[in-house]
């Protein structure tokens, strides 16, 4: 056993709004420069839809993530070490632009050069790489609420596999249904884009488990742009070099919380340490598809676990550290409740974001008569639910809907037995049958309900100590790095020289 | 001027000038500017020109360094090699193909950075003045290649010992007294390319990633060295 630790996240998608503040305060911190504009290391889809950049689930386009091989072997799918010789000049399955869009902003001198004339002037769109007049195309948000319609939504990857009748359901007039799926970084166990960097230049911080892309190393090659299974690396086409999502290591070292995470309004966001095991990570990632969430989670270790104690004693993690790990959210989340999933684990890199799949338009899927709540079966509204458990588990258990029915089914009870608390318009007798047959007690019912619902920030974010100055300890003599540092880089990030 | 002054800095003081720039300020530049060490690929803005003109490009102009390279370190195996005619035309054919493939992907490159307007916004003044340079030399040799063939044989007895020469502090010009024009504009040129190297782009050659093969897959890095 060895016990790593790793900063991971919970995303909460009942309470998510859809409001895109996650993406506006990433967007004015870390990418409001040159060559980033189009970059959204934050952004909130619509599902059913077909996110950004367009289509990046379909891994037939963009060959994404690991595959097994016959052989047992785990291989890159776009570039594996055989095929980067040959494909280094020129990467065939590097997203363009296009896939993404061009940015653009609005020529406003316009407004006040135009000669005068008998029309009013106005601020033509005009693009950010070359000013010129652009035809806006696409955005980073373009088929936000569009779920329904034929030119986005019907063609989401995860539609795969769900009837005739699941398609039209999902999308008919009037009773069309969506959800938000608001997407970071997964700063993976396995991460992709770090194993396919041809230069080493992507990196796994060992102490918190965040990828970086060492931007000094970095000689775009491209490589990870392709790799990414999630499309969360991108390639900023002013400086030459890839950026991706930095998890704000710089606002968690001083114990706050990313921005995304500390500006989401409908509080859907937790962070805590994992624990969990590196020794597993090839065997786990190599197991068949079914498999995959369970082993996944089998990975993550048990912090109160004496055993666990003392291995991660002896690998150098920090008292501090495990406290945060035996008090995080996330733990709750995704290894007691068992409600929280990876998504798209089918891609193999052990993504570290989970996701409480979304209860909010389950309810009222039948299309004729109206739902009968005294039904024998307490869980006939998820079974039939509007948005299927099939698109659910194309999303969150590579396919197979048996973490997602269990996931939605505690959540339908932890509302019911509160209902039965509160409400009173469910008896006590039917809200303990629920919770039977969802495996949850009324302890467990009631601390989900308090975590999802009265979380404060300090529950939502336990973020340890991160420790750097014993970093700069082991290097130098810390007064005297104390008067050499300044703020990123001493040159400019300029192109080229 | 006399000839052999003009000679002697052409082949002499600006191979030094430009060697010397070439060491220090490829040094000098990945020390302090290690950032700017990128091959500034433009794929991401425009992506099917740059298939059809980076890759002959590269694959050419890759083969024929190597080409000079092996006929500048083993000059003797290349004229045992070229003994037998039908090799001789081989080595040569395949080396004009090359050269052209080279020319071809040149010139679409060029044609690709200046008529698409987003990949002209990343492309400097340094980049024009390069594959002007670049398309110069690369003219220079197909035009060699075909006015005075067999350029595998006489590159392996004139040029090789006068390049030996040159690094070996020994300077010699007297082999290339009766080289051509076209010939010395081929070598002056390959000076300056060289001289010019740390200031441009092609310092991506510099750091192609070698490790990658090697590597484990994943990489970890800890505070200190663990």
């Amino acid at each position: 056993m060895q016990v790593r630790s790793q900063v991971s996240m919970v995303f909460h998608l009942d309470k998510c709004i859809g409001c895109h503040t996650c993406s506006i305060a990433c967007k004015n911190i870390w990418t409001d420069r040159k060559g980033a504009e189009y970059m959204w290391w934050n952004n909130v889809e619509t599902k059913p839809g077909t996110g950004f950049p367009t289509k990046w689930e379909d891994q037939e386009k963009y060959k994404g993530g690991f595959e097994l091989a016959e052989n047992g072997k785990l291989n890159i799918k776009s570039t594996s070490k055989t095929k980067i010789v040959p494909n280094i000049f020129h990467n065939p399955h590097m997203p363009t632009m296009d896939d993404y869009y061009e940015p653009w902003t609005y020529d406003y001198q316009n407004l006040f050069n135009a000669p005068e004339g008998s029309v009013q002037p106005t601020a033509r769109p005009i693009s950010m790489i070359d000013g010129k007049d652009i035809d806006i195309q696409a955005g980073p948000n373009w088929d936000d609420d569009l779920s329904g319609s034929p030119i986005y939504a019907e063609n989401d990857a995860n539609l795969e596999g769900l009837t005739e009748r699941q398609r039209h359901e999902l999308s008919a007039i009037e009773r069309l249904v969506f959800f938000y799926f608001p997407r970071i970084c997964n700063h993976c166990l396995n991460p992709c884009c770090v194993a396919s960097c041809p230069s080493g230049a992507l990196y796994k911080r060992g102490e918190d488990g965040i990828v970086l892309i060492d931007q000094k190393r970095c000689r775009a090659w491209r490589s990870c742009v392709a790799a990414c299974p999630y499309k969360k690396t991108y390639f900023n086409w002013f400086t030459g070099k890839s950026e991706k999502c930095i998890l704000c290591f710089p606002r968690l070292e001083t114990g706050q919380a990313p921005a995304c995470f500390h500006s989401c309004v409908g509080r859907i966001r937790y962070l805590g340490v994992l624990l969990y095991d590196a020794d597993r990570l090839e065997e786990v990632a190599k197991l068949p598809d079914e498999e995959l969430v369970e082993g996944h989670r089998s990975m993550i270790l048990d912090p109160f676990d004496p055993q666990v104690i003392a291995e991660a004693r002896k690998n150098g993690i920090s008292e501090a550290v495990l406290e945060a790990a035996q008090n995080s959210p996330v733990y709750k989340f995704v290894k007691v409740w068992k409600i929280a999933l990876p998504p798209h684990i089918e891609y193999r890199t052990l993504p570290m974001l989970f996701y409480v799949p979304p209860m909010s338009p389950v309810q009222a899927s039948k299309p004729e008569d109206t739902i009968k709540h005294n039904s024998d079966n307490l869980f006939h509204d998820i079974d039939d639910s509007r948005v299927p458990m099939k698109f659910l588990a194309n999303l969150f258990g590579a396919g197979h809907e048996g973490g997602v029915r269990y996931a939605l089914a505690k959540q339908k009870a932890v509302r019911w037995h509160r209902r039965a608390e509160t409400v009173g318009d469910v008896d006590r007798e039917t809200a303990d049958r629920i919770l039977r047959e969802a495996n949850c007690s009324r302890e467990e019912a009631d601390a989900i309900y308090k975590l999802t619902t009265l979380c404060k920030f300090e529950d939502r974010f336990v973020i340890p100590p991160m420790h750097r100055e014993q970093a700069i300890e082991m290097m130098k003599d810390p007064y005297e790095h104390k008067t050499e540092v300044g703020f990123g880089f001493v040159s400019g990030p300029a192109r080229g020289l | 001027m006399d000839p052999r002054v003009l000679d002697q800095f052409l082949f002499i003081a600006l191979p030094y000038v430009c060697l010397f720039t070439f060491f220090l300020m490829t040094i000098y530049r990945y020390r302090t500017q290690k950032f700017s060490y990128s091959s500034l690929s433009s794929q991401f803005l425009e992506n099917r020109q740059h298939f059809f003109a980076v890759v002959p490009f590269h694959y050419g102009i890759l083969a024929i360094t190597l080409g000079h390279f092996i006929a500048f370190l083993i000059p003797k195996t290349v004229l045992a090699w070229n003994s037998h005619p039908l090799r001789l035309y081989i080595l040569e054919l395949s080396a004009l193909a090359f050269g052209l493939l080279t020319l071809i992907g040149l010139v679409s490159i060029i044609m690709r950075r200046g008529s698409i307007s987003k990949v002209r916004q990343v492309t400097t003044t340094t980049d024009w003045i390069l594959f002007v340079l670049l398309i110069v030399q690369t003219a220079l040799g197909i035009s060699i290649a075909v006015i005075y063939p067999w350029g595998s044989s006489w590159f392996a007895t004139i040029l090789s010992p006068y390049l030996w020469s040159i690094f070996l502090l020994n300077p010699d010009i007297s082999y290339l007294a009766a080289s051509p024009l076209l010939v010395k504009s081929h070598i002056v040129l390959a000076f300056l390319i060289i001289g010019f190297f740390p200031f441009t782009r092609l310092v991506h050659l510099l750091v192609v990633p070698n490790p990658y093969l090697w590597r484990k897959v994943q990489v970890v890095r800890w505070y200190g060295n663990k």
